[in-house]
């Protein structure tokens, strides 16, 4: 039996380099595989340091009923800070994340308020079935803090949550969440902490990049917030295409085009009052950006709310395409796949 | 405690008839469900709700009562049944089992059912709520226990070896499994499906406290919750249960066995008679 290409794309054309750095005349350069978790930190960015654990411990101290779960990534989502300021409060349940959504449930069951942690890639794809049935259903108060969304490892398939957020927000009773930045992830804490329900948090873990505090902004639950504006192009975000989309409305500032960015940390429930808002307002292209899939994200879940609503912008989206995705450095990857800054700009460039 | 001349506790055998017969009468509304199943667990459920759990009826939420985990929610029909004779769930709701719009769905939902402390259905779930139930009552410093029902074919979920394996890590001596061991599951007999023996060596060597005991052997039931109870190790603590399907109907018992027991209409009527013959035989 001949044994064909398995996908549309063969992996000898999936694994051409984007760009010429490998070819041509002249010595090889060899582009650094990033490690799993690398930075998304840009050099000489602004950042802070563990933004979710030393906010949830600074929460903890007031809110006994906190207590934090990780089923073997206490140190790799920044729950290690909280462990380390209330020891007994931290609870190691190995590598075993059904196992940590069931035992969250029975936590949260008992009156306390977990926030559990993992990787984004085994909270939705492994242990979907537990948080749907055991904290979901119950409308249980289990906060989820899941590292690595989207693409920011350069780890390969295994650790890249491109559907996350197309998983949860079809789940009911799920609050979802896409912060971009260390302010945005502080100001959430504990405002999910004090949400009545379960909430999936993606987490931006280590030295986390610090934008948002230029805008005068404010973390709000289910809130969009317009932090600039602009006559050409609206760009919808979340996570950290928002620190990428105000980079991209000062390069095209400098062409003349107005980009005004309207950042969407809550994902569901979406804030469709303000969406609908600011594209309606005329003679601007609507562009959606996100780290994740263009299947089922944030792009989607507009365009739904635009269209359902009558209201028809030109529409764009920017997205992880659907394909796995390789492995690599960071910036390599996300120049290839059209989330860097360069990317962006040239798209919306093309676009309009 | 009444004991009659065999040494049987006749109060908690009256208990497990009428479990039984709720389940049957249940069963008769849908003219269907998991009857083989609650024949069998009915002693177990008899000797957790009339002698070894502390709650109280008229408040499910009790905060210092034990709580009770069905894991295998398909045998929501035998908990439903115990919680009617408990007398947290009204005896008139009996008849609205698996209805439409009934309090009382084929499989558990704690979000709306009294008594119903998780929702089943996928099976596996039960013993990793247990664990954090276990950890949390501890946190609260509460005497309170976790008893989680589940199934020989559970066995088969990795997350409950996951759960086996932290609970003893976590030496939650308030946590009490029960597994009913009756060897069907929705393929076969368990133990071809997926062998799961030795089951009592397999628990000790993961750290627990067990006792395995014929589940539909009253006192030995009661005696095996008496030891779980009062062992003075910092483990938690298993029950295995053998137990017959269809026990107390004897032509249920005697059917070739089916993880779904087909009962015809008129069948149910004659499945009470047989239940009653043996109530006071």
């Amino acid at each position: 039996m001949a044994i064909g290409p398995r996908g549309p794309r063969s992996r000898e054309e999936r694994m051409t380099p984007a760009t010429d750095t490998n070819t041509g005349a002249g010595p090889k350069v060899r582009l650094k595989t990033s490690a799993m978790i690398a930075s998304i930190a840009a050099e000489g960015q602004r950042t802070k340091p563990a933004p979710f654990g030393n906010a949830l411990a600074e929460l903890a101290k007031d809110r006994p009923e906190i207590v934090g779960m990780t089923a073997d990534l206490g140190k790799y989502t920044d729950l290690h800070v909280f462990a380390k300021a209330c020891p007994d409060r931290y609870y190691q349940m190995g590598m075993a994340e059904q196992l940590l959504m069931g035992a969250a449930a029975g936590m949260a069951h008992e009156g306390f308020v977990p926030f559990a942690t993992t990787y984004a890639v085994f909270a939705s794809r492994r242990a979907y079935d537990f948080i749907h049935q055991t904290i979901a259903e119950e409308n249980l108060n289990v906060k989820l803090a899941c590292a690595l969304p989207g693409l920011t490892s350069g780890y390969g398939p295994s650790h890249q949550a491109a559907e996350d957020l197309a998983l949860f927000r079809a789940m009911p009773n799920m609050t979802v969440i896409d912060p971009c930045d260390a302010l945005d992830i502080e100001q959430a804490v504990p405002a999910i902490a004090s949400h009545q329900g379960p909430v999936y948090m993606r987490l931006l873990r280590g030295h986390v990049p610090l934008v948002l505090d230029e805008y005068d902004y404010r973390f709000e639950l289910g809130k969009a917030k317009l932090l600039r504006d602009g006559a050409d192009v609206l760009v919808i975000s979340s996570g950290i295409l928002t620190m990428r989309a105000l980079e991209v409305a000062r390069t095209l500032e400098a062409d003349r085009i107005g980009v005004a960015v309207l950042h969407v940390p809550t994902i569901k429930p979406l804030d469709t009052e303000t969406i609908l808002r600011e594209a309606s307002r005329s003679g601007r292209m609507v562009v959606v950006a996100e780290n994740h899939t263009v299947i089922g994200g944030l792009g989607e879940a507009t365009a739904g709310v635009l269209l359902r609503s009558g209201v028809t912008p030109k529409f764009r989206q920017i997205g992880l395409p659907d394909e796995f995705l390789l492995a690599g450095a960071l910036p390599t990857l996300h120049d290839r796949y059209g989330i860097s800054a360069e990317a962006m700009a040239r798209s919306i460039k093309g676009w309009l | 405690m009444q004991t009659n001349p065999l040494g049987h506790n006749v109060d908690l055998a009256e208990r497990a008839y009428r479990i039984r017969r709720n389940a049957l009468l249940m069963g008769e509304v849908q003219g269907q469900g998991y009857i083989g199943q609650a024949l069998d667990i009915a002693d177990v459920l008899a000797v957790s709700y009339f002698h070894a759990m502390r709650y109280r009826p008229e408040d499910p939420h009790w905060e210092e009562r034990d709580r009770f985990l069905l894991s295998n929610g398909h045998y929501a029909i035998a908990l439903y049944a115990a919680l009617i004779e408990a007398g947290i769930i009204p005896e008139e709701e009996l008849e609205t089992y698996g209805s439409d719009g009934s309090r009382l769905p084929m499989s558990g939902m704690a979000s709306y059912t009294p008594g119903m402390e998780m929702s089943g259905g996928s099976l596996g779930l039960g013993l990793s709520i247990a664990v954090g139930m276990g950890l949390g009552l501890k946190r609260k410093q509460s005497s309170s226990r976790v008893y989680t029902l589940f199934s020989d074919g559970e066995l088969d979920e990795g997350s409950v070896w996951e759960a086996i394996m932290s609970a003893a890590h976590w030496k939650l001596d308030n946590l009490i499994g029960i597994i009913d061991v009756n060897n069907q599951q929705a393929d076969g007999p368990s133990t071809q499906v997926m062998a799961f023996e030795p089951l009592v060596e397999k628990l000790e060597a993961f750290g627990w406290f067990v006792r395995r005991v014929d589940g539909n052997d009253m006192d030995a039931v009661v005696a095996a919750f008496d030891a779980a109870r009062d062992h003075p190790e910092p483990k938690p603590r298993m029950i295995v249960c053998d137990t017959r399907m269809g026990r107390g109907v004897p032509f249920l018992e005697a059917r070739e066995k089916n993880h779904f027991i087909r009962v015809d209409e008129h069948e149910w009527q004659l499945a009470l008679e047989a239940l009653e013959a043996g109530r006071n035989a």
